[in-house]
């Protein structure tokens, strides 16, 4: 009774930990539980996608109560990862609003971070048994 | 190198497409087929709805 309890702890402590590798780093759920293809696609293609959205001059949202819009849309960036952290402490993301690209540049980061969400939920799935 | 919004919309739709098709089929073939079926669903239908708001402008 007591080992199937900590395996199930010891399970439960793995997803989590594949959760955020997942989340850390986009496809790196993925690669960990053994899917190559399905993680080096999400690496590439999201990674390319955030940093397309900093080119484009898109703008890296601060967590704003007041403006709930603001706050939204850095919740969703903040989806993509260790990335976004990097990315703010590195200066890069300021955004600027009278760019021809701006608002594209917005909508590739917020659309990175929460397709990354939606990678991660995949990871929990494949992690549970599910898929 | 000059950004076109057809070219930005394009590339969106290329991202997401690959994303999706990777993430909701398993099988390579499957993931290519409907990837495909996405982006030209979203090309397609970007362009289509550009002509309709051609037709109301605001």
């Amino acid at each position: 009774m007591r080992a199937t309890t900590a395996d199930r702890e010891q399970s439960a402590t793995y997803t989590y930990l594949i959760c955020l590798a997942a989340w850390a780093i986009p496809g790196a759920g993925h690669l960990l539980l053994g899917r190559l293809q399905k993680g080096l696609t999400f690496l590439v293609a999201l990674v390319l996608m955030f940093l397309m959205g900093l080119w484009l001059e898109g703008r890296l949202f601060p967590i704003e109560v007041r403006q709930p819009l603001v706050a939204l849309a850095a919740l969703a960036e903040m989806g993509g990862g260790v990335a976004f952290f990097v990315a703010r402490q590195a200066g890069a993301g300021g955004g600027r609003v009278v760019a021809l690209t701006y608002e594209y540049g917005n909508a590739f980061l917020i659309v990175a971070g929460l397709m990354n969400m939606l990678v991660v939920l995949d990871a929990f799935d494949i992690a549970q048994g599910r898929k | 190198m000059r950004a076109s919004h057809l070219g930005l919309m394009i590339v969106f739709a290329l991202f997401v497409s690959v994303v999706f098709g990777t993430l909701m089929r398993d099988e390579p073939k499957e993931q290519l087929r409907f990837g495909g079926q996405l982006f030209t669903a979203f090309v397609v239908g970007g362009i289509a709805l550009g002509w309709i708001l051609y037709f109301f402008p605001l």
